[in-house]
């Protein structure tokens, strides 16, 4: 008896004790904290707009415009830190709302099974093949005034498939255990099953999906911003890009221009990444490293 | 095996169907009336605003019952009818498109089969190598993180502006005109090489990672652990590893296919590389609505023809599909 009282708040300490001691989780986390601190308090820092014209044109990095000024005199480091805001923006409602999606429909499908599955398979399957870009130009190509927001909706509605279907295969394995079978069998409902006994199973998992979709989120945006369908009412990191390769940033050698949102959408992403391999370390003792 | 192929190609099928219906819907059931909103924006003068009406409206087959629009969609689809270009103008969409897809095929299919297998290699052969996995790893972590046209423009910039060994522009030489001439290769050679990397590189990155956590965990399962509890050499666990470690790969590499593409449009933009990519750029600017209808068409198509591909490469490595039972990609 004394010994299963000793492991039981054991648990806890087990994952906070190797999340202490994983090197990758702590870079990744250190990664994401200076960015999110850095879209925060960036704005409070800058006194211009990001689209003000401020000043010299195309002036390189100085103590009076940190990260210089693009072709027309506007505040690089004005666009950088609000376009940090979009990106964190697109990358929880894209990625949040993806994760959703395929956490309702892999749930339905690997528990119901049967026709509903089939069903909800083939869906999956026909969205996984679609290239999401294309769909995407498509559709905002006709759209007159795009946000963010809006954006971030559209790459959650056609980014799901592949969380989808992971999750189907995982609920798949985890509804013929056995308490699964008790629970079913001493009446409790389907949805309330699927909460309380087979979700908490794939907490960490679904966790790991979330951050994994975050990353896709942003850089999904990314691409669809650079190639012109970005947002027509705010700065993104994507856009700035765009703008710079369009006004000849590369030509004229305005690296302060194109180097920052770069750097940042690369550094996010990774730490995203990194983070989701060191969680994956922490929750998995298989994967920890001897 | 052949429920295995039935059951691909009807899903092929749907979403093929699906698409030239999304192709179809957008256009008319977006907010606003698809004419007034390119006449809006080709502004323009008087007279040739209302032949322009006209014209659009003869175009999108508006005046005659939705249904019927739907099924003139088709027919004109199967006659390779896909309207004219406005970027071009007088050149019909499908002609547009088919001069750039040779640009696409010559660099998309060398960038993804090349990045996939050295990536592939390189991720078997860093993992469990303690020197290798804590240098080349977070590199790849950095270059599958990397915004694909960013990269792109980063090499455009240290290769081709800075150190001045690339042109950074075109798909060739703008003195030439396509010919299988040497002075046209070369040229197309020197033109291809920046777009071509950065492809590769973004994608090796990923790769690489992808199989070295792929090989990781095989070599935790339980069949590897019993063949080196009875002794057999490193060498062979590591090929078994191996082997079902390259299965997910081959079902990532179709799953990823529509990134790369994405990647490879964000590519052409930068390099004005005269391809798809390139094409569903200036579409964008210049309004050329059915020119960007048919490059998403074109898309789709190309990745369903890659994922069939791949379909029967996985029947080829996999033997479980072969004999009836399901494999990986079922």
């Amino acid at each position: 008896m004394t010994t299963l009282d000793a492991t039981k708040p054991k648990k806890k300490n087990e994952i906070l004790y190797f999340a202490l001691r994983n090197n990758k989780l702590k870079v990744g986390l250190a990664f994401l904290l200076f960015f999110v601190v850095l879209a925060c308090v960036g704005p409070l820092l800058t006194r211009y707009q990001p689209y003000d014209y401020i000043g010299p044109a195309a002036e390189p990095p100085s103590s009076e415009y940190w990260f210089g000024t693009t072709t027309f005199g506007q505040d690089v480091f004005s666009q950088f830190v609000f376009g940090l805001q979009a990106t964190f923006l697109v990358g929880i409602v894209g990625g949040g709302l993806a994760t959703l999606i395929g956490i309702l429909i892999g749930f339905t499908a690997g528990y119901r099974g049967g026709v509903v599955d089939e069903l909800l398979n083939m869906l999956t399957n026909m969205v996984l093949v679609i290239p999401t870009l294309a769909v995407l130009l498509i559709i905002v190509a006709y759209l007159e005034v795009r946000g963010i927001f809006i954006e971030s909706i559209f790459i959650g509605c056609t980014a799901w498939p592949w969380t989808a279907r992971a999750i189907r295969a995982q609920t798949f394995s985890l509804r013929s255990r056995d308490f699964v079978d008790l629970a079913r069998m001493s009446g409790e409902k389907s949805l309330k099953i699927i909460f309380t006994e087979i979700a908490p199973n794939m907490m960490s998992y679904l966790l790991l999906v979330f951050i994994l979709q975050f990353g896709g989120a942003i850089l999904i945006a990314a691409t669809l911003d650079f190639i012109g369908l970005g947002p027509t009412n705010a700065i993104s990191l994507g856009l700035m890009m765009n703008n710079a390769v369009l006004w000849g940033a590369l030509i004229l050698g305005m690296w302060w221009w194109f180097v920052p949102p770069g750097i940042a959408i690369t550094a996010i992403v990774g730490a995203l990444y990194v983070t989701n391999v060191g969680l994956d370390e922490v929750f998995n003792p298989k994967l920890r490293e001897m | 095996m052949r429920r295995y192929f039935g059951r691909k190609l009807l899903i092929y099928l749907l979403t093929l169907f699906l698409a030239v219906t999304i192709d179809w819907l957008i256009p008319r059931f977006m907010p606003g009336d698809p004419v007034d909103v390119l006449m809006a924006r080709a502004g323009s003068f008087a007279e040739s605003t209302e032949l322009m009406h006209a014209y659009y409206t003869q175009i999108f087959g508006l005046d005659v019952p939705l249904g019927q629009q739907y099924l003139n969609f088709w027919s004109a689809l199967f006659r390779g009818d896909l309207g004219i270009s406005v970027y071009v103008f007088p050149q019909p969409v499908a002609k547009v498109i088919m001069d750039a897809v040779p640009f696409d095929i010559l660099l998309l299919v060398p960038a993804i089969l090349l990045s996939w297998l050295a990536g592939n290699w390189f991720g078997a052969f860093a993992a469990r190598s303690k020197r290798l996995d804590n240098t080349v790893l977070p590199l790849g972590y950095v270059l599958t993180a990397t915004p694909y046209m960013w990269l792109a423009m980063l090499l455009a910039w240290a290769l081709g502006i800075v150190l001045k060994i690339f042109p950074i522009s075109g798909g060739y030489s703008y003195a030439m005109s396509p010919s299988f001439s040497w002075a046209f290769i070369g040229s197309f050679l020197e033109h291809w090489f920046l777009p071509f990397a950065s492809l590769f590189l973004v994608g090796f990155g990923g790769w690489a990672i992808g199989m070295r956590n792929m090989i990781i965990y095989e070599l935790e399962a339980d069949y590897s652990h019993y063949l080196e509890a009875l002794g057999a050499p490193r060498r062979l666990v590591r090929r078994y590893a191996f082997h079902n470690a390259v299965l997910p790969q081959l079902t990532g590499l179709a799953l990823q296919l529509g990134v790369i593409v994405a990647g490879a449009v964000a590519t052409e933009v930068v390099f004005s590389y005269p391809g798809i990519g390139y094409l569903i750029l200036q579409a964008i600017n210049t309004r050329d609505y059915f020119l960007l209808q048919g490059c998403f068409l074109f898309i789709i198509v190309g990745v369903l023809l890659a994922n069939f591909v791949i379909d029967i490469v996985y029947v080829l490595v996999d033997p479980r599909t072969r004999t009836g039972m399901q494999g990986e990609a079922a």
